[in-house]
């Protein structure tokens, strides 16, 4: 059996210190890239033209209807070889631009129901007004939607936080690989109950700090 | 009869389809300048529909809308400009809740007018003074009651110096004890040369502060005329029925 979880998480605390941030990293990244694409797919998806709205429901049920492992395997060994113009990127690179594509799709789904989720009353007056519909957007839509947004982005976040241990899979020095790292050591089963652990005490700070969020932001209705 | 009165909104053979259902089924009709028109008639038959076709908030199936000679309903026509023109009220009230009570008023024509701010606001204050909000300026608009929504509704689109408003039953979801308040200041913008157009189901309200009354049924305008024509001598036994019903 060996040395017990406790003595190998004294032993090898950096270890896991580092494989957080890891995953923090490649969490925030995936979500802050994924935010900006995802609002860019969100905006086509409320769009007037049908083709460009088709696009989009392509593009959200394909990354949604999949596995993100499979989307990173496609990734790290087709892209590479596909696309000789994308060879500059790193296997790293191609990792994480799957992270951020697959976060992007969920993203825009949250900027779109957070949208469509405003009283249409809103747009009308606005409108009516005279107001374009590019100022409608920004000073009265988006301002109300921000509210059902930022709690759902957060709970993307978390969920992110999951999800980037596949991402160990392709050897990103995330939490999940700190296993890989350890299993050389002949340390099997010890750093998979630490790197649980700090999973879930994560995952459940970051949920209570989303509930405040939440509590707060509905205050001021 | 020759008619020398400015037209002010025009609509042509006015079609207009949920999906397969028709709502308006080729309306044809003038608003004068000047004039207070009020429609009324059994719900479902088009009444809000007819009215949110003028500043195509409802894009018609079929038929034109003209503004003062220009066609809104063309597909190259600049509609944010001439809805500045065309004020309207809703049902719901649709304050901005996240604005201040000043702010819905001076949003718009800061955007869209490039009306200077401290101008804006000041204009913001003496169109609050006319419906008693003046000290509510600084308070969000969600914390209003539905009567205060309402008149703040009614200077916010007034702030755009309109010349034809649009009341789509302005008083229809408010409780009755403010009713009275919303409806004088709505008969005060009337008696001030403001051509107004009023859906509404305040039959009294109607028959006292309109020239003319529309009644419109089954998507096509059944009757219309004088208050007096319209209440007291109905032509049209529909016209009639719904009167017996709701006066």
């Amino acid at each position: 059996m060996g040395p017990g979880v406790i003595e190998v998480f004294l032993q090898y605390w950096p270890m896991f210190l580092n494989g957080l941030l890891g995953t923090l990293k490649y969490a925030a990244i995936a979500v802050f890239f994924g935010s900006v694409l995802g609002a860019l797919v969100a905006m086509c998806s409320l769009s007037k033209n049908k083709i460009i709205r088709f696009i989009c429901s392509v593009y959200v049920n394909v990354l949604r209807g999949t596995p993100l492992l499979v989307q990173m395997y496609i990734a790290y060994f087709f892209v590479p070889l596909a696309f000789e113009s994308l060879s500059f990127l790193a296997k790293e690179q191609c990792v994480i631009l799957s992270l951020i594509l697959n976060s992007s799709a969920y993203v825009s789904e949250i900027f779109r129901s957070g949208i469509n989720a405003v009283d249409k009353g809103q747009t009308e007056a606005a409108r009516s007004l005279g107001m374009t519909s590019v100022h409608c957007m920004q000073k009265i839509i988006l301002p109300q939607a921000i509210k059902n947004i930022l709690p759902a982005l957060a709970n993307e976040y978390i969920a992110m936080i999951k999800e980037t241990s596949l991402a160990g899979t392709f050897m990103l020095y995330e939490l999940m690989y700190t296993r890989t790292l350890l299993a050389n050591k002949f340390l099997t089963w010890q750093p998979l109950f630490i790197i649980a652990a700090i999973y879930l005490l994560c995952t459940m700070v970051l949920s209570k700090l989303v509930g405040m969020m939440e509590k707060r932001l509905s205050v001021s209705d | 009869m020759t008619d020398k009165r400015e037209v002010i909104i025009e609509v042509v053979d006015l079609h207009k389809y949920f999906g397969k259902l028709e709502v308006l089924k080729g309306i044809n009709e003038k608003i004068y300048k000047g004039e207070v028109v009020s429609i009324i008639g059994p719900s479902g038959g088009g009444k809000s529909t007819f009215l949110r076709c003028l500043n195509l908030l409802e894009e018609p199936t079929k038929g034109k809308v003209f503004f003062k000679g220009e066609e809104l309903s063309a597909k190259d026509t600049n509609l944010d400009k001439h809805r500045q023109k065309i004020g309207m009220v809703f049902q719901q009230f649709n304050v901005f809740p996240h604005l201040t009570v000043l702010d819905n008023i001076t949003i718009t024509p800061i955007l869209e007018k490039k009306v200077p701010k401290a101008e804006a606001e000041a204009q913001a204050m003496k169109l609050l003074k006319t419906v008693g909000l003046e000290d509510k300026a600084k308070e969000y608009s969600r914390k209003l009651s539905g009567g205060q929504k309402q008149r703040l509704a009614i200077v916010r689109a007034m702030a755009m110096e309109p010349e034809v408003m649009l009341f789509d039953e302005p008083t229809s979801a408010l409780d009755p004890e403010m009713v009275k308040g919303v409806l004088e200041v709505i008969e005060r913008l009337t008696e001030s040369g403001m051509t107004c157009i009023i859906v509404t189901h305040e039959m009294g309200f109607a028959k006292k502060a309109s020239d003319r009354v529309i009644y419109i049924d089954g998507g096509v305008i059944a009757e219309e005329g004088t208050p007096e024509e319209v209440f007291d001598h109905p032509k049209n036994p529909r016209t009639a029925a719904f009167l017996s019903q709701v006066l």
